[in-house]
Protein backbone atom coordinates (compact mmCIF):
# COMPACT_ATOMS: atom_id res chain seq x y z
CA UNK A 1 0.00 0.00 0.00
CA UNK A 2 2.69 2.22 -0.55
CA UNK A 3 1.76 6.12 -1.30
CA UNK A 4 4.11 9.28 -2.71
CA UNK A 5 4.08 11.90 -0.79
CA UNK A 6 5.35 15.48 -1.92
CA UNK A 7 7.23 17.10 0.72
CA UNK A 8 6.75 21.07 0.51
CA UNK A 9 10.51 22.56 0.74
CA UNK A 10 9.73 23.70 4.37
CA UNK A 11 9.33 20.45 5.72
CA UNK A 12 11.88 18.74 3.72
CA UNK A 13 14.56 19.48 6.80
CA UNK A 14 12.38 16.83 8.17
CA UNK A 15 12.95 14.21 5.52
CA UNK A 16 16.78 14.92 4.35
CA UNK A 17 16.22 17.13 1.99
CA UNK A 18 13.73 14.24 0.22
CA UNK A 19 11.27 16.12 -2.04
CA UNK A 20 9.37 12.85 -2.45
CA UNK A 21 9.02 10.08 0.04
CA UNK A 22 7.16 6.71 0.03
CA UNK A 23 5.47 4.97 2.81
CA UNK A 24 2.61 2.64 3.69
CA UNK A 25 -0.86 3.56 4.42
CA UNK A 26 -4.63 3.31 4.06
CA UNK A 27 -5.81 6.76 5.02
CA UNK A 28 -4.74 10.21 5.23
CA UNK A 29 -4.57 10.12 9.34
CA UNK A 30 -2.48 6.81 8.88
CA UNK A 31 0.13 8.52 6.74
CA UNK A 32 0.60 11.58 8.54
CA UNK A 33 1.48 9.15 11.70
CA UNK A 34 3.83 7.46 9.31
CA UNK A 35 5.21 10.32 8.45
CA UNK A 36 5.84 11.25 12.17
CA UNK A 37 7.42 7.57 12.91
CA UNK A 38 9.83 8.58 9.82
CA UNK A 39 10.81 11.46 10.58
CA UNK A 40 9.87 12.31 14.15
CA UNK A 41 8.64 15.90 14.72
CA UNK A 42 7.01 16.14 11.41
CA UNK A 43 3.46 15.20 13.05
CA UNK A 44 3.67 18.02 14.84
CA UNK A 45 4.52 20.41 11.75
CA UNK A 46 1.58 18.91 9.93
CA UNK A 47 -0.97 18.86 12.93
CA UNK A 48 -2.03 21.09 15.63
CA UNK A 49 -2.42 20.63 19.68
CA UNK A 50 -5.58 18.65 19.13
CA UNK A 51 -4.37 16.65 16.11
CA UNK A 52 -5.92 18.25 13.77
CA UNK A 53 -4.11 19.26 10.48
CA UNK A 54 -3.31 22.85 10.29
CA UNK A 55 -5.86 25.36 8.86
CA UNK A 56 -2.70 26.85 6.63
CA UNK A 57 -1.81 23.42 5.02
CA UNK A 58 -3.92 21.49 2.00
CA UNK A 59 -3.57 17.80 1.48
CA UNK A 60 -4.41 16.46 -1.99
CA UNK A 61 -4.97 13.18 -2.83
CA UNK A 62 -4.16 12.43 -6.53
CA UNK A 63 -4.75 16.55 -6.78
CA UNK A 64 -7.96 16.49 -5.25
CA UNK A 65 -8.64 18.74 -1.93
CA UNK A 66 -8.95 16.59 1.09
CA UNK A 67 -11.50 18.70 2.01
CA UNK A 68 -13.85 17.72 -1.23
CA UNK A 69 -12.71 14.02 -0.07
CA UNK A 70 -12.99 12.78 3.90
CA UNK A 71 -10.61 15.15 5.46
CA UNK A 72 -8.44 13.30 7.58
CA UNK A 73 -10.30 9.83 7.08
CA UNK A 74 -9.70 9.91 3.09
CA UNK A 75 -9.17 6.62 2.58
CA UNK A 76 -5.52 5.97 0.00
CA UNK A 77 -4.69 2.89 -1.96
CA UNK A 78 -1.20 1.94 -3.63
CA UNK A 79 0.38 4.06 -6.16
CA UNK A 80 -1.59 7.21 -4.65
CA UNK A 81 -0.06 10.28 -4.86
CA UNK A 82 -0.46 13.06 -1.63
CA UNK A 83 0.64 16.26 -1.96
CA UNK A 84 0.98 18.87 1.09
CA UNK A 85 1.00 22.50 0.25
CA UNK A 86 1.13 25.65 2.34
CA UNK A 87 -1.85 27.94 1.94
CA UNK A 88 -0.96 30.57 -0.62
CA UNK A 89 -2.93 34.17 -2.04
CA UNK A 90 -3.59 34.85 -5.15
CA UNK A 91 -5.09 36.86 -8.09
CA UNK B 1 22.18 49.07 -4.92
CA UNK B 2 21.56 52.37 -4.11
CA UNK B 3 19.92 51.80 -0.84
CA UNK B 4 21.20 52.98 2.59
CA UNK B 5 20.74 51.52 6.21
CA UNK B 6 18.59 55.35 6.52
CA UNK B 7 16.33 54.60 3.60
CA UNK B 8 14.64 50.85 5.12
CA UNK B 9 11.69 51.07 7.36
CA UNK B 10 10.93 47.41 7.53
CA UNK B 11 12.59 44.51 9.51
CA UNK B 12 11.95 41.35 8.61
CA UNK B 13 8.74 39.01 8.69
CA UNK B 14 6.06 37.70 10.99
CA UNK B 15 3.91 35.33 11.43
CA UNK B 16 0.56 36.60 11.60
CA UNK B 17 -1.26 34.03 13.70
CA UNK B 18 1.73 32.59 15.91
CA UNK B 19 4.00 35.69 16.24
CA UNK B 20 6.93 34.17 15.44
CA UNK B 21 9.96 36.35 13.21
CA UNK B 22 11.85 35.42 10.70
CA UNK B 23 14.64 37.25 8.54
CA UNK B 24 13.38 39.64 5.26
CA UNK B 25 14.25 36.86 2.64
CA UNK B 26 11.99 35.08 -0.06
CA UNK B 27 9.81 33.11 2.24
CA UNK B 28 5.75 32.73 2.95
CA UNK B 29 4.84 30.51 5.45
CA UNK B 30 5.47 30.06 9.24
CA UNK B 31 8.03 26.97 8.55
CA UNK B 32 9.17 26.95 12.11
CA UNK B 33 6.23 26.76 13.68
CA UNK B 34 2.26 26.80 12.36
CA UNK B 35 2.79 27.44 8.66
CA UNK B 36 0.64 30.56 9.39
CA UNK B 37 1.28 33.53 6.78
CA UNK B 38 3.81 36.22 7.37
CA UNK B 39 3.89 39.57 7.20
CA UNK B 40 6.26 42.44 7.04
CA UNK B 41 7.49 44.05 9.91
CA UNK B 42 7.87 48.04 9.77
CA UNK B 43 9.39 50.24 12.16
CA UNK B 44 6.54 52.89 12.61
CA UNK B 45 8.53 55.31 14.65
CA UNK B 46 11.43 55.52 12.03
CA UNK B 47 8.00 56.09 9.02
CA UNK B 48 6.46 58.92 11.46
CA UNK B 49 9.58 60.39 11.91
CA UNK B 50 9.85 61.16 8.08
CA UNK B 51 6.48 61.25 6.57
CA UNK B 52 4.26 64.19 6.70
CA UNK B 53 1.74 65.08 4.39
CA UNK B 54 3.27 67.57 2.41
CA UNK B 55 6.19 64.73 1.85
CA UNK B 56 3.98 62.44 0.43
CA UNK B 57 2.08 65.27 -2.05
CA UNK B 58 5.67 66.14 -2.99
CA UNK B 59 6.10 62.54 -4.00
CA UNK B 60 5.19 60.75 -7.57
CA UNK B 61 2.61 60.45 -9.05
CA UNK B 62 2.11 56.85 -8.35
CA UNK B 63 2.50 53.97 -5.25
CA UNK B 64 6.16 54.96 -4.62
CA UNK B 65 5.12 58.33 -2.74
CA UNK B 66 4.38 55.72 -0.45
CA UNK B 67 7.68 54.38 -0.32
CA UNK B 68 7.91 54.22 3.17
CA UNK B 69 5.26 52.03 4.01
CA UNK B 70 6.51 49.38 1.56
CA UNK B 71 8.92 47.03 1.71
CA UNK B 72 11.77 47.63 -0.36
CA UNK B 73 15.46 48.32 0.42
CA UNK B 74 16.39 50.32 -3.03
CA UNK B 75 15.13 52.05 -5.96
CA UNK B 76 11.26 51.27 -6.95
CA UNK B 77 10.71 49.62 -10.32
CA UNK B 78 8.42 52.49 -11.60
CA UNK B 79 6.14 52.01 -14.08
CA UNK B 80 3.81 54.71 -13.08
CA UNK B 81 1.96 52.56 -11.11
CA UNK B 82 -1.34 53.74 -9.15
CA UNK B 83 -2.68 56.98 -8.05
CA UNK B 84 -6.13 56.78 -10.30
CA UNK B 85 -9.26 58.71 -9.89
CA UNK B 86 -11.17 59.02 -7.20
CA UNK B 87 -14.19 59.46 -8.99
CA UNK B 88 -17.35 61.38 -7.05
CA UNK B 89 -19.81 59.14 -8.66
CA UNK B 90 -23.57 61.32 -8.42
CA UNK B 91 -25.53 59.95 -11.40
CA UNK B 92 -24.86 55.92 -9.72
CA UNK B 93 -25.34 57.44 -6.25
CA UNK B 94 -29.03 58.87 -7.51
CA UNK B 95 -29.86 55.66 -9.60
CA UNK B 96 -29.26 53.51 -6.01
CA UNK B 97 -30.41 56.20 -3.67
CA UNK B 98 -27.67 57.27 -1.73
CA UNK B 99 -25.36 60.33 -1.33
CA UNK B 100 -21.63 60.20 -1.15
CA UNK B 101 -20.92 57.94 -3.69
CA UNK B 102 -17.36 57.21 -4.79
CA UNK B 103 -15.42 54.88 -7.45
CA UNK B 104 -11.82 54.15 -6.93
CA UNK B 105 -11.18 53.41 -10.69
CA UNK B 106 -7.93 50.59 -11.01
CA UNK B 107 -9.36 49.82 -14.38
CA UNK B 108 -6.95 52.54 -15.55
CA UNK B 109 -4.19 51.51 -13.42
CA UNK B 110 -0.55 51.59 -15.29
CA UNK B 111 0.67 49.74 -16.79
CA UNK B 112 -1.73 46.96 -17.29
CA UNK B 113 -5.18 48.37 -16.09
CA UNK B 114 -6.01 46.21 -13.21
CA UNK B 115 -5.02 46.72 -9.53
CA UNK B 116 -2.54 43.94 -9.87
CA UNK B 117 0.14 46.21 -11.20
CA UNK B 118 0.39 48.05 -7.65
CA UNK B 119 1.23 44.76 -5.75
CA UNK B 120 3.40 43.24 -8.56
CA UNK B 121 5.51 46.69 -8.69
CA UNK B 122 6.29 46.00 -5.22
CA UNK B 123 7.10 41.94 -5.39
CA UNK B 124 9.49 42.28 -8.52
CA UNK B 125 11.17 45.49 -7.26
CA UNK B 126 12.14 43.20 -3.79
CA UNK B 127 12.52 40.05 -5.82
CA UNK B 128 15.18 42.13 -7.73
CA UNK B 129 16.86 43.20 -4.40
CA UNK B 130 16.91 39.55 -3.34
CA UNK B 131 18.70 37.85 -6.43
CA UNK B 132 15.90 36.90 -8.43
CA UNK B 133 16.46 36.61 -12.06
CA UNK B 134 13.31 34.98 -13.06
CA UNK B 135 10.07 35.86 -11.55
CA UNK B 136 6.74 34.18 -11.95
CA UNK B 137 2.93 33.56 -10.55
CA UNK B 138 -0.41 31.45 -10.29
CA UNK B 139 -2.70 33.81 -12.09
CA UNK B 140 -6.47 34.20 -12.99
CA UNK B 141 -5.51 36.57 -15.74
CA UNK B 142 -4.58 39.87 -13.97
CA UNK B 143 -2.01 38.84 -12.81
CA UNK B 144 -0.26 36.70 -15.13
CA UNK B 145 -0.67 40.28 -17.73
CA UNK B 146 1.04 42.47 -14.77
CA UNK B 147 3.72 40.36 -13.74
CA UNK B 148 4.53 39.79 -17.72
CA UNK B 149 4.61 43.52 -18.40
CA UNK B 150 6.01 44.74 -15.85
CA UNK B 151 8.87 41.88 -15.51
CA UNK B 152 9.54 42.88 -19.47
CA UNK B 153 9.91 46.47 -18.37
CA UNK B 154 12.49 45.67 -15.64
CA UNK B 155 14.75 42.77 -18.06
CA UNK B 156 13.71 40.04 -16.06
CA UNK B 157 12.96 36.44 -17.42
CA UNK B 158 9.20 35.52 -16.66
CA UNK B 159 7.49 32.08 -16.65
CA UNK B 160 3.58 32.93 -15.66
CA UNK B 161 0.88 29.59 -15.29
CA UNK B 162 -2.97 30.36 -15.59
CA UNK B 163 -6.02 28.45 -15.88
CA UNK B 164 -6.57 27.35 -20.01
CA UNK B 165 -9.82 28.78 -20.20
CA UNK B 166 -9.53 32.38 -19.51
CA UNK B 167 -11.17 35.09 -21.66
CA UNK B 168 -9.17 35.99 -24.66
CA UNK B 169 -7.70 39.51 -23.41
CA UNK B 170 -6.07 38.53 -20.77
CA UNK B 171 -4.20 35.39 -22.36
CA UNK B 172 -3.42 38.00 -25.36
CA UNK B 173 -2.36 40.84 -22.93
CA UNK B 174 0.16 38.40 -21.48
CA UNK B 175 1.69 36.93 -24.65
CA UNK B 176 1.96 40.27 -25.99
CA UNK B 177 4.99 40.93 -23.38
CA UNK B 178 6.83 37.38 -24.43
CA UNK B 179 6.94 35.44 -21.07
CA UNK B 180 6.64 31.60 -21.03
CA UNK B 181 3.19 31.10 -20.53
CA UNK B 182 1.93 28.05 -18.97
CA UNK B 183 -2.02 27.60 -19.57
CA UNK B 184 -2.61 24.65 -16.90
CA UNK B 185 -5.87 22.35 -18.01
CA UNK B 186 -7.39 23.18 -15.00
CA UNK B 187 -9.04 25.61 -12.45
CA UNK B 188 -6.99 28.28 -10.14
CA UNK B 189 -6.86 26.50 -7.07
CA UNK B 190 -5.17 23.51 -8.94
CA UNK B 191 -2.75 25.92 -10.50
CA UNK B 192 -1.31 27.30 -7.91
CA UNK B 193 -1.57 23.84 -6.11
CA UNK B 194 1.08 23.07 -9.37
CA UNK B 195 3.00 26.79 -8.59
CA UNK B 196 3.69 25.30 -5.43
CA UNK B 197 5.12 22.33 -6.53
CA UNK B 198 7.35 24.15 -9.19
CA UNK B 199 8.51 26.75 -6.54
CA UNK B 200 9.72 24.16 -4.42
CA UNK B 201 12.19 22.84 -7.14
CA UNK B 202 12.75 25.91 -9.48
CA UNK B 203 15.04 28.60 -7.70
CA UNK B 204 12.10 31.59 -8.91
CA UNK B 205 10.64 34.13 -7.44
CA UNK B 206 6.78 33.63 -7.67
CA UNK B 207 5.19 36.66 -6.67
CA UNK B 208 2.19 35.13 -4.83
CA UNK B 209 4.13 32.42 -3.40
CA UNK B 210 7.46 32.92 -2.12
CA UNK B 211 7.54 36.67 -2.34
CA UNK B 212 3.42 37.00 -1.19
CA UNK B 213 4.47 39.26 2.20
CA UNK B 214 6.27 41.97 -0.44
CA UNK B 215 3.50 41.52 -2.85
CA UNK B 216 0.97 41.84 -0.92
CA UNK B 217 1.71 44.85 0.87
CA UNK B 218 0.91 46.79 -2.60
CA UNK B 219 -2.58 46.30 -2.32
CA UNK B 220 -2.04 49.00 0.89
CA UNK B 221 -1.62 52.01 -1.53
CA UNK B 222 -5.15 51.35 -2.79
CA UNK B 223 -6.01 53.03 1.25
CA UNK B 224 -3.45 55.13 0.97
CA UNK B 225 -4.78 56.99 -2.05
CA UNK B 226 -8.13 56.96 -1.00
CA UNK B 227 -7.10 58.88 2.03
CA UNK B 228 -5.41 61.41 0.46
CA UNK B 229 -7.68 61.80 -2.51
CA UNK B 230 -10.53 62.72 0.09
CA UNK B 231 -8.72 65.68 1.51
CA UNK B 232 -6.98 63.32 3.78
CA UNK B 233 -9.57 61.69 5.64
CA UNK B 234 -11.18 58.53 5.92
CA UNK B 235 -14.28 57.26 4.23
CA UNK B 236 -17.53 55.41 6.10
CA UNK B 237 -17.67 52.51 4.24
CA UNK B 238 -15.87 50.33 1.60
CA UNK B 239 -16.94 47.72 -0.67
CA UNK B 240 -14.29 45.48 -2.76
CA UNK B 241 -14.38 42.36 -4.31
CA UNK B 242 -13.06 38.89 -2.88
CA UNK B 243 -11.30 36.61 -4.36
CA UNK B 244 -8.22 35.42 -1.66
CA UNK B 245 -9.17 38.08 0.62
CA UNK B 246 -5.91 40.05 0.29
CA UNK B 247 -6.89 42.59 -1.17
CA UNK B 248 -9.47 43.64 1.66
CA UNK B 249 -7.46 43.31 4.63
CA UNK B 250 -4.70 45.09 2.85
CA UNK B 251 -7.03 48.18 2.34
CA UNK B 252 -7.68 48.36 6.13
CA UNK B 253 -3.83 48.18 7.24
CA UNK B 254 -3.27 50.75 4.90
CA UNK B 255 -6.17 53.03 6.12
CA UNK B 256 -4.88 51.53 10.30
CA UNK B 257 -0.76 52.52 9.19
CA UNK B 258 -2.45 56.08 8.07
CA UNK B 259 -3.86 56.65 11.59
CA UNK B 260 -1.22 54.96 13.83
CA UNK B 261 1.68 57.72 11.99
CA UNK B 262 -0.77 60.46 12.69
CA UNK B 263 -1.69 61.47 9.26
CA UNK B 264 -5.24 60.72 9.36
CA UNK B 265 -7.73 61.23 11.95
CA UNK B 266 -8.74 57.78 13.24
CA UNK B 267 -12.13 56.80 12.57
CA UNK B 268 -14.26 53.39 12.20
CA UNK B 269 -14.49 52.18 8.24
CA UNK B 270 -17.22 49.53 7.60
CA UNK B 271 -15.67 46.79 5.12
CA UNK B 272 -18.08 45.17 2.65
CA UNK B 273 -16.97 42.87 -0.16
CA UNK B 274 -18.57 40.98 -2.85
CA UNK B 275 -18.27 37.53 -4.22
CA UNK B 276 -20.07 35.51 -7.36
CA UNK B 277 -22.33 33.27 -6.29
CA UNK B 278 -20.58 31.03 -8.44
CA UNK B 279 -16.99 31.21 -6.43
CA UNK B 280 -18.52 32.46 -3.24
CA UNK B 281 -16.80 30.31 -0.26
CA UNK B 282 -16.13 33.79 1.86
CA UNK B 283 -19.35 35.08 1.25
CA UNK B 284 -21.23 31.61 2.45
CA UNK B 285 -19.13 30.96 5.72
CA UNK B 286 -19.76 34.59 7.10
CA UNK B 287 -24.12 33.95 6.45
CA UNK B 288 -23.25 30.89 8.30
CA UNK B 289 -21.20 32.91 11.01
CA UNK B 290 -18.29 30.47 9.98
CA UNK B 291 -15.10 31.33 11.08
CA UNK B 292 -13.14 29.03 8.46
CA UNK B 293 -13.71 28.55 5.02
CA UNK B 294 -14.97 25.25 3.33
CA UNK B 295 -13.33 25.54 -0.83
CA UNK B 296 -15.82 25.10 -2.97
CA UNK B 297 -15.41 24.62 -7.25
CA UNK B 298 -15.51 27.76 -8.78
CA UNK B 299 -18.47 28.11 -11.50
CA UNK B 300 -18.72 32.20 -12.48
CA UNK B 301 -18.16 34.69 -15.87
CA UNK B 302 -16.06 36.66 -12.31
CA UNK B 303 -13.01 34.27 -13.71
CA UNK B 304 -10.96 37.16 -12.40
CA UNK B 305 -11.92 36.20 -8.93
CA UNK B 306 -12.40 32.95 -8.75
CA UNK B 307 -10.47 31.25 -6.03
CA UNK B 308 -12.44 28.13 -4.36
CA UNK B 309 -10.19 28.19 -1.27
CA UNK B 310 -9.09 31.26 -0.66
CA UNK B 311 -5.87 31.78 1.68
CA UNK B 312 -7.06 35.16 3.26
CA UNK B 313 -10.50 34.10 3.68
CA UNK B 314 -10.63 33.63 7.36
CA UNK B 315 -9.04 37.25 7.72
CA UNK B 316 -11.66 38.52 5.43
CA UNK B 317 -14.67 37.58 7.45
CA UNK B 318 -12.99 38.85 10.95
CA UNK B 319 -12.90 42.32 9.57
CA UNK B 320 -16.02 42.07 8.29
CA UNK B 321 -17.81 41.47 11.51
CA UNK B 322 -15.36 43.46 13.28
CA UNK B 323 -16.39 46.81 11.05
CA UNK B 324 -19.93 45.98 10.90
CA UNK B 325 -19.78 45.23 6.89
CA UNK B 326 -21.17 42.58 5.43
CA UNK B 327 -20.00 39.93 2.67
CA UNK B 328 -22.38 39.23 -0.14
CA UNK B 329 -22.82 37.28 -3.45
CA UNK B 330 -24.33 38.09 -6.78
CA UNK B 331 -25.36 35.94 -9.62
CA UNK B 332 -23.56 36.34 -13.41
CA UNK B 333 -26.41 38.00 -14.55
CA UNK B 334 -26.32 40.49 -11.61
CA UNK B 335 -22.62 40.82 -12.22
CA UNK B 336 -23.51 41.85 -16.59
CA UNK B 337 -26.24 44.33 -14.99
CA UNK B 338 -23.48 45.69 -12.37
CA UNK B 339 -21.11 46.39 -15.43
CA UNK B 340 -23.55 47.76 -17.22
CA UNK B 341 -24.84 49.79 -14.68
CA UNK B 342 -21.59 51.52 -13.80
CA UNK B 343 -20.98 52.04 -17.71
CA UNK B 344 -24.09 53.68 -18.06
CA UNK B 345 -24.16 56.36 -14.92
CA UNK B 346 -20.30 56.97 -15.02
CA UNK B 347 -18.79 55.57 -18.23
CA UNK B 348 -16.43 53.39 -16.01
CA UNK B 349 -15.93 49.91 -18.28
CA UNK B 350 -15.28 47.35 -15.84
CA UNK B 351 -14.40 43.81 -15.90
CA UNK B 352 -16.44 41.00 -14.23
CA UNK B 353 -14.58 41.76 -11.04
CA UNK B 354 -15.97 45.03 -11.02
CA UNK B 355 -19.38 44.40 -11.94
CA UNK B 356 -19.43 41.77 -9.07
CA UNK B 357 -18.37 45.12 -6.73
CA UNK B 358 -21.39 47.49 -8.17
CA UNK B 359 -23.91 44.30 -8.38
CA UNK B 360 -22.96 43.68 -4.01
CA UNK B 361 -23.22 47.47 -3.92
CA UNK B 362 -26.64 47.71 -5.19
CA UNK B 363 -28.01 44.80 -2.83
CA UNK B 364 -26.56 45.77 0.33
CA UNK B 365 -28.02 49.47 -0.35
CA UNK B 366 -31.28 47.75 -1.10
CA UNK B 367 -30.90 45.59 2.57
CA UNK B 368 -30.16 48.64 4.07
CA UNK B 369 -26.88 47.82 5.06
CA UNK B 370 -25.30 51.21 3.57
CA UNK B 371 -26.52 54.54 5.04
CA UNK B 372 -28.08 56.72 2.21
CA UNK B 373 -25.40 59.48 4.09
CA UNK B 374 -21.75 57.97 4.32
CA UNK B 375 -19.19 58.66 2.53
CA UNK B 376 -18.94 54.94 0.41
CA UNK B 377 -16.18 53.85 -1.76
CA UNK B 378 -16.33 51.20 -4.34
CA UNK B 379 -13.10 49.92 -5.71
CA UNK B 380 -13.02 49.00 -9.30
CA UNK B 381 -10.17 46.44 -9.33
CA UNK B 382 -10.10 45.52 -13.64
CA UNK B 383 -10.89 46.70 -17.07
CA UNK B 384 -14.07 45.53 -18.84
CA UNK B 385 -11.66 45.17 -22.55
CA UNK B 386 -10.26 42.65 -20.85
CA UNK B 387 -13.52 40.61 -20.60
CA UNK B 388 -15.40 41.47 -23.94
CA UNK B 389 -16.86 38.21 -23.77
CA UNK B 390 -18.98 38.73 -20.39
CA UNK B 391 -21.31 41.68 -21.48
CA UNK B 392 -21.14 40.49 -26.07
CA UNK B 393 -24.45 39.40 -25.78
CA UNK B 394 -26.13 42.14 -24.22
CA UNK B 395 -24.15 45.62 -25.60
CA UNK B 396 -26.46 45.06 -28.74
CA UNK B 397 -25.50 46.37 -32.09
CA UNK B 398 -24.50 49.39 -33.85
CA UNK B 399 -27.12 50.57 -36.25
CA UNK B 400 -25.46 50.50 -39.77
CA UNK B 401 -26.95 52.68 -42.50
CA UNK B 402 -26.11 54.39 -45.82
CA UNK B 403 -23.85 57.51 -46.01
CA UNK B 404 -27.17 59.77 -46.16
CA UNK B 405 -29.02 61.88 -44.40
CA UNK B 406 -32.64 59.38 -45.55
CA UNK B 407 -30.96 56.50 -44.00
CA UNK B 408 -29.34 58.16 -40.94
CA UNK B 409 -33.50 59.76 -40.30
CA UNK B 410 -34.94 56.72 -40.62
CA UNK B 411 -32.25 54.97 -38.04
CA UNK B 412 -32.57 57.62 -35.69
CA UNK B 413 -36.01 57.34 -35.77
CA UNK B 414 -36.23 53.48 -35.04
CA UNK B 415 -32.76 54.03 -32.17
CA UNK B 416 -35.17 56.72 -30.48
CA UNK B 417 -38.58 54.30 -30.37
CA UNK B 418 -35.51 51.68 -28.72
CA UNK B 419 -34.59 54.39 -26.34
CA UNK B 420 -38.21 54.96 -25.30
CA UNK B 421 -38.91 51.35 -24.51
CA UNK B 422 -36.11 51.01 -22.62
CA UNK B 423 -36.69 54.09 -20.33
CA UNK B 424 -40.16 52.43 -19.40
CA UNK B 425 -38.51 49.35 -18.18
CA UNK B 426 -35.93 51.08 -16.00
CA UNK B 427 -37.34 53.90 -14.65
CA UNK B 428 -34.92 56.35 -14.42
Amino acid sequence: MAVQVLIPTPLQKFTADQATVELEASSVQELIEALDTAFPGLGNRLCDEQGKLRRFLNFYVNSEDIRFLDNQTTALSAGDEVSIVPAVAGG
Amino acid sequence: MTSTLASVTFKGLRCKECGHEYGAGARHVCEDVCFGPLEVVYDYDAIRARTTRASIEAGPVSIWRYRDFLPIEGDPIDVGTGFTPLLKANRLARRLGIKNLYIKNDGVNMPTLSFKDRVVSVALTRARELGFSTVSCASTGNLANSTAAIAAHAGMDCCVFIPADLEAGKILGTLIYNPTLMAVKGNYDQVNRLCCEVANTYGWGFVNINLRPYYSEGSKTLGYEVIEQLGWQLPDHIVAPLASGSLFTKISKGFDEFIKVGLVDEKKVRFSGAQAEGCSPIAQAFAEGRDFITPVKPNTIAKSIAIGNPADGPYAIDLANRTGGSIAAVTDDEIIAGIQLLAETEGVFTETAGGTTIAVLKKLVEQGKIDPSETTVAYITGNGLKTTEAVSAVVGEPHTIEPQLASFNAAWERAQSLQRATWESVGV
